[in-house]
């Protein structure tokens, strides 16, 4: 546990005006910055020699249902095998515009957690090669972990699908 | 075929479409590949999940944090006490908890045990796919061992549940430290008696030897993590790069693979069975006698006799059975090596007893699209090797 913030003064460097927010809560450090920053974001976390964070360890998303003025939150967490390091980005995505862009071109691991994000939240993402429903079947109706759909909602699948 | 203008043969679209799965021994669980196949080659490879799901993470979200632990034990069945303890560090990070000595050292145990339990299934069933069928009886009887001690100390053989936050359900007992002193005193030649069978076996390395071959640069690109990763060559490994539960006070080996092929992925693990011997033995003849849990009755429940003397240790009970452990707001992650690779959980708190969101990090998940890639262009003999020797659980790819 420590209280260091060299990555996200890193980050702050190059994209100073795109952070809305940052934290080093229980010593990870996090940054919030603004969809149009991801893609330079990302590639300066990956191809910088001095970060180098060749792993996209986990892709995720949070709904803030009727909590955050901007209701989804897409989380990415990267590592760097070289340096032992672990950084959070968070990009606030709103209901309106429920979109984001792929990171799959820059990690291939990326293609199955982004149709999981599509499945489960109903984020799109601009680019992705299969934008596919991946744990749900095909015709289910709705994004069963948005906090607005209920727990105990059935939608049983009856006969085999074509 | 058709006629081209130059009068040759051409083969078009000639490809035959082969369904393996959901209900196939050789895929581990509930996962169905689509395969593409030209003769006896795989072109592509298509898989398909989702027949497991049973929406662990949305329950999660409307249970209590102590309610959530039984859950993870059915992510990745076949490391309960590995998944239990990933989230219950990621809550004691939040809580900001120190566990006391003993707890963190039976938790290892139970961990250390089970890792070998995963790696036995994971032996004997990879080399029953491939045809070597003797191995298959000689680790269910070792793994049968261990589930014993796990009904010992836990009274379940599998679905153990024991890692609680804030300690573990119980002491251990005397004759449960002595039953697993005597299984590691017993383990090491049964592991060297299954290299015996399969180390040198010219069919079982013609079977493995550069097949599903991953160099370093795609298993990474793929996320791929734990021993698959270390069989290409990465040292990647948490209990070395970042210790939790105590791994800083054992002495072990990391196994790291050069090829990345199926060869490698079974050299790492047999290796890591003997690394997790070797935890065990220092574990138990260190094991501190600082109690099993913590002594904060807001999280962890008071003992049994003092309910009925003390008016605050009855409050406690009654607010923590009632109510659960409130945790405070924030968000965090902390990455734990399972048998499978990375295991952690994400969990974001609003400050109320009930998590906001918990997601897991599964490593076969992970592996699954990586692992899919690995069969173009081999055999179709070879899928059912490449399957087995990424060792996925569906449990926890489907949640």
């Amino acid at each position: 546990m420590t209280d260091k913030t060299d990555l996200i003064d890193a980050v702050k460097g190059k994209f100073a005006d795109q952070i809305l927010d940052q934290h080093n809560f229980r010593g990870d450090q996090t940054v919030t910055v603004k969809k149009d920053a991801l893609i330079p974001l990302c590639l300066f976390l990956r191809d910088d020699p001095a970060l180098a964070f060749d792993f996209l360890m986990d892709l995720t998303a949070v709904d803030y249902y009727k909590k955050n003025p901007v209701r989804y939150e897409v989380v990415y967490h990267f590592y760097s095998t070289k340096y032992n390091t672990r950084f959070r980005v968070k990009i606030p995505v709103s209901e309106d515009d429920c979109i984001l862009e792929t990171v799959c071109e820059l990690w291939k691991t990326a293609n199955w957690f982004e149709r999981e994000i599509w499945d489960m939240y109903g984020i799109r993402f601009k680019g992705h090669p299969n934008l596919k429903r991946i744990l749900m079947y095909e015709g289910f109706k709705g994004h069963p972990l948005r906090k607005d759909y209920p727990i105990n909602k059935r939608q049983p699948l009856i006969g085999p699908l074509n | 075929m058709t006629v081209t203008e130059q009068g040759l043969l051409e083969r078009d679209k000639d490809t035959m479409t082969l369904n393996m799965g959901p209900q196939h021994p050789s895929t581990h669980g509930v996962f169905r590949v689509v395969l593409e196949m030209d003769g006896e080659i795989v072109l592509s490879a298509v898989p398909d999940i989702g027949y497991l799901h049973t929406g662990i993470e949305k329950s999660s979200e409307n249970k209590r944090y102590v309610h959530v632990i039984p859950m993870t034990d059915r992510l990745d069945y076949l490391n309960p006490p590995g998944n239990n303890l990933a989230f219950c560090l990621t809550t004691e990070k939040l809580l900001q908890v120190e566990i006391p000595g003993r707890a963190q050292y039976i938790r290892v145990i139970m961990c250390e045990l089970t890792r070998i339990a995963s790696h036995l299934l994971w032996l004997g069933t990879h080399a029953l796919d491939i045809g070597a069928m003797t191995v298959f009886l000689y680790a269910w009887r070792e793994r049968e061992m261990i589930l014993d001690l796990n009904e010992m100390i836990s009274g379940v053989r599998m679905m153990t549940s024991f890692i609680r936050i804030g300690g573990v359900a119980k002491d251990a007992t005397p004759e449960w430290i002595q039953g697993t002193r005597k299984f590691i005193d017993y383990f090491p030649e049964k592991i060297d008696e299954y290299e015996s069978l399969l180390t040198k076996n010219p069919i079982w390395m013609d079977r493995t030897q550069g097949v599903g071959v991953f160099s370093r640069e795609q298993a990474i690109d793929w996320s791929f993590s734990g021993p698959c990763l270390r069989a290409s060559g990465v040292d990647f490994d948490f209990r070395k790069k970042r210790p939790y539960s105590g791994y800083e006070n054992f002495r072990f080996e990391v196994p790291v693979g050069k090829n990345g092929d199926i060869y490698d992925r079974y050299r790492c693990r047999i290796q890591e069975m003997r690394e997790s011997r070797e935890i065990l033995k220092q574990a138990l003849d260190n094991l501190p006698d600082d109690g099993y849990k913590i002594a904060d009755n807001k999280i962890s429940l008071p003992p049994r006799k003092t309910l009925k003397t003390s008016m605050e240790a009855l409050i406690h009970h009654f607010k923590l059975v009632s109510e659960g452990i409130k945790v405070p707001a924030g968000e965090t992650y902390v990455p734990t090596e399972g048998p499978r690779g990375e295991v952690g959980f994400y969990i974001v708190s609003d400050g109320s007893n009930i998590p906001y969101r918990v997601k897991l990090r599964a490593p076969s998940f992970m592996a699954i699209p990586g692992m899919c890639h690995m069969m173009n262009g081999h055999f179709i003999a070879d899928v059912v090797g490449i399957i087995g020797s990424v060792d996925i659980v569906m449990g926890e790819v489907d949640r």
